[in-house]
């Protein structure tokens, strides 16, 4: 079977592992418009090449970043979000809002 | 036996000329009127309706390998028009109206077989879910019920009703489902335009698209510049990288869609059946052989490799249903790389450019789909650019605007 390796739990069947989606930029809400949300929402990179993309070790429930080939799916390299997201988000209600 | 067909049995004359089905290779035009990217049954059948029913046979069908050999020969040929959403049904059933009469058009045995499909429920959501299929269908004139597990023992005897802990609870009865030749599909096309006069080039790749001021003026290919007035994209898995070349982004994802089928057997299951739960659906060919079909991978890949855990969980399925397919040994296995989106509806109609028109986004849908996108993309040609109704809900910039059409009925989305 084909494996891969989680950050975590090390070398593990590909069975084991959940797709969760590209990693996108969320565009703030508050100030985008319709059609670069509709990008956000429904757009993904296909072409043939690396992306990028959210996956789940399942048993452990831990989520990490996969850079893989979309044509040869060669895994090339997965790491800690912690690498991407160093800011902290605070979600907080906007003033004015109830 | 007719004496006179002895006479040629035993002489050494073949009874008339044969006269092959296709012509041979020609060289390309510098120009086309309309230019049709893609050599799968949705581009012939568009090449046929432009030359039959709008007079226009200066067309060139170019495909970058052979005739049909990309998903039009990878799909598992089931045609039906049971689907949920009002916009899909009225496609779905204009396309099964026109399925019905296609050999007699073409004169050319497409080996139409409409022996009906049967999706079972095993959950009572399924079941509310089915019901309001039904009656969705009935509405657009399509003929699909709600049957009991008594009627689907009489439908299918050999049929397992209580695979493991998922006891049938009902079923979806589509008596206009059917399965065809898919081979036949886009050879009957292929030969109904190219007598007709449209130039269809194999072995042909497009690598650009020639544009000037947001029109497209013509194609580059391994063969050469060739100039255009018009441009139809129908290329199935690739249409997302065909339109980055074309400069502009489609919505689709590109998954794996896995099948296989075994070695011919006796005639023991007429109707096509599928279940939602089982993530699987299993029918016999008029050659004995059982497809097995139905997995999508289960992450995005342009590869149309096998993979063993999709295989086994497949065929633990199709044994759950029928346990004695157990027995039988697979004679072939293959992949196809569907172009997803994310309402499991079709990209129809106009693109960012002119006069480049777009077939794109046909996911698990698209053979069932082969007639009535002909006819409506060769409309669209004709008329220079105005949507026919049918595909204006499948229109690209309905992502934009919100308004995806949720077909919850597509094979891929109850899986």
């Amino acid at each position: 079977m084909k494996m891969m390796n989680c950050p975590l739990n090390g070398l593990r069947n590909i069975s084991e592992f959940t797709y969760g989606g590209q990693v996108h930029t969320m565009p703030d809400p508050s100030t985008c418009d319709d059609q670069s949300w509709a990008r956000y929402v429904f757009y993904e990179e296909n072409d043939i090449g690396i992306v990028r993309e959210w996956w789940q070790h399942t048993p452990s429930s831990y989520w990490f970043i996969v850079e893989r080939h979309n044509g040869s799916d060669d895994i090339l390299r997965t790491y800690d979000p912690g690498e991407l997201f160093i800011d902290r988000v605070d979600f907080r209600t906007p003033e004015g809002a109830s | 036996m007719p004496l006179s067909l002895l006479k040629y049995g035993r002489g050494d004359n073949y009874p008339f000329e044969r006269q092959p089905d296709l012509p041979g290779p020609t060289e390309l035009r510098d120009h086309y009127d309309v230019i049709i990217i893609g050599g799968g049954g949705h581009g012939v059948a568009t090449a046929y309706y432009l030359a039959k029913y709008h007079g226009i046979t200066n067309v060139a069908v170019l495909e970058k390998a052979y005739l049909g050999g990309g998903n039009t020969a990878r799909n598992t040929a089931v045609i039906r028009s049971n689907y949920l959403t009002p916009e899909g049904v009225r496609f779905y059933s204009a396309s099964v109206k026109l399925y019905e009469g296609l050999a007699n058009e073409f004169d050319f045995n497409i080996m139409y077989s409409q022996r009906g499909q049967l999706t079972l429920a095993h959950t009572d959501a399924t079941v509310r879910a089915f019901r309001q299929r039904a009656e969705v269908n009935k509405h657009f004139g399509g003929r699909t019920e709600l049957i009991d597990r008594q009627a689907i023992a009489e439908l299918v005897p050999c049929l397992n009703l209580d695979p493991a802990e998922l006891p049938v609870l009902a079923g979806l009865w589509h008596k206009d489902g059917a399965t065809a030749r898919h081979d036949a599909v886009a050879w009957g096309y292929a030969r109904g335009a190219t007598q007709r006069g449209v130039e269809l080039h194999q072995l042909t790749e497009v690598t650009g698209i020639q544009q000037a001021s947001g029109r497209v003026t013509g194609v580059t290919t391994n063969r050469g510049t060739i100039g255009c007035h018009t441009v139809i994209q129908a290329v199935a898995g690739h249409s997302a990288t065909l339109a980055r070349k074309a400069g502009f982004e489609l919505p689709l994802v590109a998954y794996p869609l896995q099948a296989m089928v075994t070695l011919p057997v006796k005639p023991f299951l007429n109707p096509l059946v599928s279940s939602s739960a089982l993530h699987c659906y299993v029918q016999q060919t008029s050659r004995g052989e059982i497809v097995i079909g139905g997995g999508s991978d289960p992450y995005p890949l342009y590869q149309s490799r096998a993979s063993l855990p999709l295989k086994e969980s497949l065929i633990a399925s199709a044994v759950d249903m029928f346990p004695f397919l157990s027995e039988m040994r697979l004679l072939r296995q293959w992949a196809g790389i569907t172009d997803m989106t994310t309402d499991y509806s079709p990209i129809m109609g106009l693109s960012p450019l002119q006069n480049y028109y777009l077939d794109a986004g046909w996911g698990t849908w698209g053979f069932k789909a082969t007639p009535i996108c002909g006819q409506t993309m060769a409309q669209l040609v004709a008329s220079g650019g105005q949507v026919p109704e049918l595909i204006q809900p499948f229109a690209l910039d309905r992502f934009d605007r919100f308004q995806q059409v949720n077909e919850m009925g597509a094979t891929a989305a109850s899986h």
